[in-house]
């Protein structure tokens, strides 16, 4: 089973406190340490997973600069065989553009299957997949947390609301939008992604896809950001952890729940 | 003629929430724009859902067959395809749903038109749609503008709106058949299984004691457990525990598991994703520890503290048994 898998790097902003850009469209990002998103890890891991499991190959592709080789640098110590990267320097992509160029890329690649993130952590729009499979002509599946190949078709879990979940079958070839928890993705260390720096990494420019940059044109834009209202927030409660636990006990008994 | 579209999402017989919520939006947007409302339903041959809509649109479109009886991916995007690309409707809404998620893109890709994601908020000017939406996990919000086209796409997160009685309607009915050149569908639905039953049931708990991504590993899950013992509540989770296998699915609270409505709810290091607060809005008072003072659980929280969880954990622990 030959996988292709699209990845996005990006920053890391878990208990960090985000500052909007001089631009005022954007995060400062240039103190922040970037990883894989979370989505495109449990992805990558199915991938290396069913190749473990059934053979073939799994090739993984992202769009962006030098810096973003990184994740692919990891993937690869995860178990890609080939790794590509669209170099797109100094081109403003939407999930529009990014979709149309994974799918130049993508389609002259040989695969049974295609793995993407549900959506990326940062932008969190949850587009590229299912807009990647629209260009390939290929059936897709949102928010999947379980593949099993079955001959020419596939047997798989789509996680709904409220615990429920959908069993399908679709067709292969198909594209996948991956959720957590689909596994649980190994450990890499930071000798094994220095290893795979050894390893072939291709890159495309993407000019030399053939594509009418106007195709490429951003659809939507983000016009400014917004720091979170605080309206409505909570009484914070202060003082070193004793006094919180009493705060916090105080105000539970309050509620008539008897401790 | 200058129209709004409502994909009207059912689930197993039942009407979503989600649907009314868009049909009340679609409504104010309509009348600040002189605009109709028209509700799309691909529904089976046996769902009635006309009445709970036919008053809040002044159209709807029904396309019946068994195979929509639930979502189809396949003939969803097709059927709506069709419909886009002969009515042209200004604006189209769908739910931000797993089915959404699954609709709205490939949409976007049939009809050549903007998407705009996950909405909080959407106003109309100069007949444009500008929405309002969160990234970074709800730490930063973002004012969307969407380029000029004759139609524009969107999908609106659940409860960002209010299902209202409306006056609207009653609406024109228009039945359309399933098209004779329809392929068939290249993703079949066999079943649904409901994944979350398990031993614990954690909607009836007057007390949930509830951990997150900031409990940081398996064994100190044992640590929080003991506090939940002695405070006689249950222990509960948000989504990364359940994603790390580290508490069976029966315990997970949000929109992928179960909504809560305990007297107190007890967060420890969750930093509060919205499908995560959609799950607790029935609860009579939260309480939240985390260490980031700008985890966006504060702004759901009523009181909060900046600290170290397992710190207020020992020390309650001591409190309760001392």
């Amino acid at each position: 089973m030959n996988i292709v898998v699209c990845v996005k790097r990006v920053p890391i902003t878990q208990e960090v406190d985000l500052e909007i850009d001089a631009g005022g469209k954007d995060v400062k990002k240039d103190a922040l340490p970037f990883t894989i998103n979370e989505w495109d890890n449990y992805a990558l891991e199915e991938a290396v997973l069913l190749k473990e499991r059934l053979g073939g190959t799994v090739t993984v592709v992202t769009v962006g600069g030098e810096d973003d080789e990184e994740v692919l640098r990891r993937a690869q110590a995860m178990g890609a065989d080939r790794a590509i990267r669209v170099s797109s320097e100094g081109l403003e992509l939407d999930p529009f553009g990014l979709a149309k160029v994974l799918a130049q890329v993508v389609r002259e690649l040989d695969y049974d299957l295609i793995l993407t993130g549900v959506q990326a952590e940062d932008d969190n729009y949850g587009l590229v997949g299912v807009m990647l499979a629209e260009h390939l002509g290929l059936p897709h599946a949102a928010v999947v947390t379980a593949i099993e190949p079955e001959g020419p078709t596939a047997r798989i879990k789509v996680e709904l609301e409220g615990g429920l979940d959908e069993i399908s079958r679709i067709n292969l070839p198909a594209l996948l939008t991956i959720q957590t928890g689909i596994n649980e993705p190994r450990y890499v260390s930071v000798m094994a992604v220095r290893k795979a720096r050894k390893k072939e990494l291709e890159v495309r420019a993407v000019n030399s896809l053939g594509l009418d940059p106007k195709e490429l044109s951003p659809r939507i834009m983000t016009w400014e950001l917004l720091p979170p209202p605080d309206t409505g927030g909570a009484v914070m409660l202060t003082g070193d952890p004793p006094q919180i636990a009493d705060q916090i006990i105080r105000i539970v008994r309050e509620t008539g729940v008897n401790l | 003629m200058s129209d709004i579209f409502v994909v009207i999402e059912h689930r197993l017989g039942e009407l979503r929430e989600i649907s009314l919520q868009m049909l009340t939006k679609a409504d104010e947007l309509a009348q600040s724009m002189s605009a109709g409302v028209t509700a799309v339903l691909l529904a089976g041959a046996e769902d009635g859902f006309e009445d709970q809509i036919a008053a809040r649109a002044d159209r709807l479109i029904v396309c019946r067959h068994d195979r929509l009886k639930n979502y189809d991916s396949d003939w969803s995007t097709e059927l709506l395809s069709r419909m886009l690309a002969e009515h042209r409707p200004f604006l189209t809404l769908i739910g931000h749903t797993p089915w959404g998620l699954d609709l709205a893109p490939a949409l976007a890709v049939r009809t050549g038109w903007p998407l705009a994601t996950d909405c909080l908020e959407i106003a109309v000017t100069d007949r444009r749609p500008e929405v309002i939406r969160q990234i970074y996990g709800g730490k930063m919000f973002a004012r969307v503008h969407l380029l000029g086209t004759p139609g524009y796409l969107l999908t609106v997160r659940p409860g960002a709106f209010p299902a209202e009685q409306i006056q609207r309607g009653p609406a024109h009915v228009i039945n359309l058949e399933v098209p004779a050149d329809l392929a068939p569908s290249r993703r079949e639905v066999l079943e649904y299984v409901d994944s979350s039953a398990g031993e614990v049931d954690i909607t009836q708990a007057e007390l949930l004691v509830s951990i997150g991504r900031g409990v940081g590993d398996e064994e100190n899950i044992l640590l929080v457990k003991e506090l939940a013992d002695l405070m006689g509540g249950t222990l509960s989770c948000s989504r990364p525990v359940v994603d790390k296998h580290w508490l069976p699915k029966a315990h997970q609270v949000g929109t992928s598991g179960k909504s809560v409505k305990p007297k107190v709810y007890l967060a420890l290091g969750i930093s509060g994703a919205f499908q995560h607060l959609a799950g607790i809005t029935g609860a009579g008072l939260v309480i939240a520890v985390n260490k980031d003072e700008k985890a966006p659980i504060f702004r759901a929280a009523d009181y909060g503290a900046a600290a170290d969880l397992f710190e207020v954990v020992e020390a309650l622990k001591e409190k309760l048994k001392g």
